[in-house]
């Protein structure tokens, strides 16, 4: 298929690898902000093809995961108790929340839908004018265009039964948290091609500025994550601090006009929380006051106690890039992505499923 | 989650009385819509990226081509002469 196939050709990944092998003259850790180049990485076996002095460390870019235990609860007490059509991106749905998933409450008889979109849900919402519809709206500032017009959609359409939750976290405030945090050694980032298809690049100047680390915009496919590595080695080896875009047919350096318009036509910066890590300042996104109408946590006044995290879950330690998953005693034993304990062990991009899959680590 | 990935446009259609325009997008052989809204300039037989349900960004021919040149331009890789053969076919 055009723009995609042409960037999984062996013999010109294996002339990447030997280009890296051949510039790397000591150990470096490069952070792979978004959970789809782990899932990449990890099963195109790119890890295990990479010189020693690489180490790949897997960052907090998988939205489900950083998707807050109370959130969860929230969207299944809405599902149980509330009765609404609860709709959202099929990962979700597994997610354990403190005492059921998503899944478990539609087992249990709530009416729960998986849908490819946002914009999907609104129709449902036009279709259903007896029932209140909710989309559960995850996602990183990739997302953030659909889910906000959805919202817009439903606004223009004149329907009163559509709201979203919003779970919605930005990528340049986790890359701050983590090079803040002691225990991270971070050498240099792969930042999210997908993100910055929609904010542009100009975020990351101060970052490189601040703390001297190079940061590539990288895109998905085998092919750009080795051209991604290669040159932020070569910019460790010759002692530069820059921002670089190897996504350049996709990202422009202002982003997506259109969709930050719409953004923020919707939604303001606000604090968040992410699962397993703590409350990051200006790191989400939280529907306006004029869309209050269309905010699902607003209409339901929903007064739930937050409930703890499973205390044997790491989390917050393998999102950080601190430990890796097959370090975490739980990892493969007792939870598995068939029983999850931790949100990285459900979607297909945490780091947890994506060496539980590919890794060969684990049997079966 | 933030998977998005390249069709081309075959059709547009406009709804809303215009305000709104929809394209029938081609990944391979499945054709699926997309909103054009986030991308007024996109046009029929444009190459797009799609991220649930909208169009998000325009391919550009030109910079698709450089991720197989650039170890030959970086020029550490001796001769690299037979890279043609890794560029996308037209
Ligand atoms: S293996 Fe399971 S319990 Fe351990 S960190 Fe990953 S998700 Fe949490």
């Amino acid at each position: 298929m055009k723009y995609l196939s042409e960037y999984r050709d062996p013999e010109l990944a294996r002339q990447y690898l030997a280009e890296i092998k051949k510039t790397v003259t000591r150990p470096w850790s490069i952070m792979e902000v978004c959970g789809g180049q782990t899932h990449s990485l990890v099963k195109n076996g790119i890890i295990a093809m990479l010189p020693q002095e690489i180490t790949m460390i897997h960052g907090p870019g998988c939205p489900v995961c950083v998707t807050p235990l109370h959130l969860i609860d929230k969207a299944v007490h809405l599902a149980l108790e509330k009765g609404v059509v609860l709709c959202s991106f099929g990962d979700m749905l597994r997610v354990p929340g403190s005492e059921k998933s998503l899944l478990e409450a539609k087992a249990a008889g709530a009416d729960v839908r998986i849908l490819y979109s946002p914009l999907e849900a609104v129709n449902i919402a036009a279709e259903n004018p007896d029932k209140e519809v909710v989309f559960f709206a995850v996602g990183f500032e990739t997302t953030a265009p659909a889910n906000a017009l959805s919202v817009v959609d439903a606004a223009r359409r004149g329907l009163k039964n559509y709201s979203i939750l919003a779970s919605h976290v930005l990528v340049p405030p986790a890359i701050e948290a983590i090079m803040e945090d002691v225990d991270s050694h971070i050498d240099g980032f792969l930042a999210a091609g997908h993100v910055c298809t929609i904010m542009g690049t100009f975020e990351y100047y101060p970052l490189v500025e601040r703390f001297k680390v190079p940061i590539v915009v990288t895109g998905f496919e085998p092919l750009d994550i080795l051209q991604g590595i290669l040159m932020v080695v070569r910019q460790l080896e010759q002692g530069r601090a820059e921002v670089e875009n190897q996504y350049a047919r996709i990202v422009r350096e202002e982003g997506n006009p259109e969709a930050q318009k719409t953004i923020y036509e919707v939604f303001e910066v606000t604090d968040r929380l992410w699962r397993g890590m703590e409350i990051i300042p200006m790191s989400g996104y939280r529907v306006k006051d004029k869309y209050a109408a269309y905010d699902a946590t607003q209409k339901f006044r929903i007064n739930l106690v937050e409930a703890e995290e499973n205390p044997a879950c790491l989390a917050g330690e393998i999102m950080k890039g601190i430990k890796k998953p097959f370090e975490c005693p739980e990892f493969g034993k007792t939870c598995k992505p068939t029983n999850p304990l931790g949100a990285p062990m459900v979607s297909s991009e945490g780091a947890c499923a994506a060496y539980f899959h590919y890794s060969g680590l684990v049997e079966g | 989650m933030c998977l998005a990935i390249p069709g081309k446009i075959e059709s547009i259609e406009t709804r809303y009385n215009g305000a709104v325009r929809i394209a029938k997008v081609l990944f391979g052989s499945i054709s699926k819509e997309a909103s054009l809204e986030m991308l007024p300039e996109a046009e029929i037989g444009d190459y797009v990226l799609v991220h649930v349900g909208v169009a998000i960004s325009k391919v550009d021919e030109a910079e698709a081509q450089k991720t197989f040149k650039y170890l030959a331009e970086i020029g550490e890789l001796g001769d690299l002469t037979d890279v043609d053969e890794y560029l996308p076919e037209e």
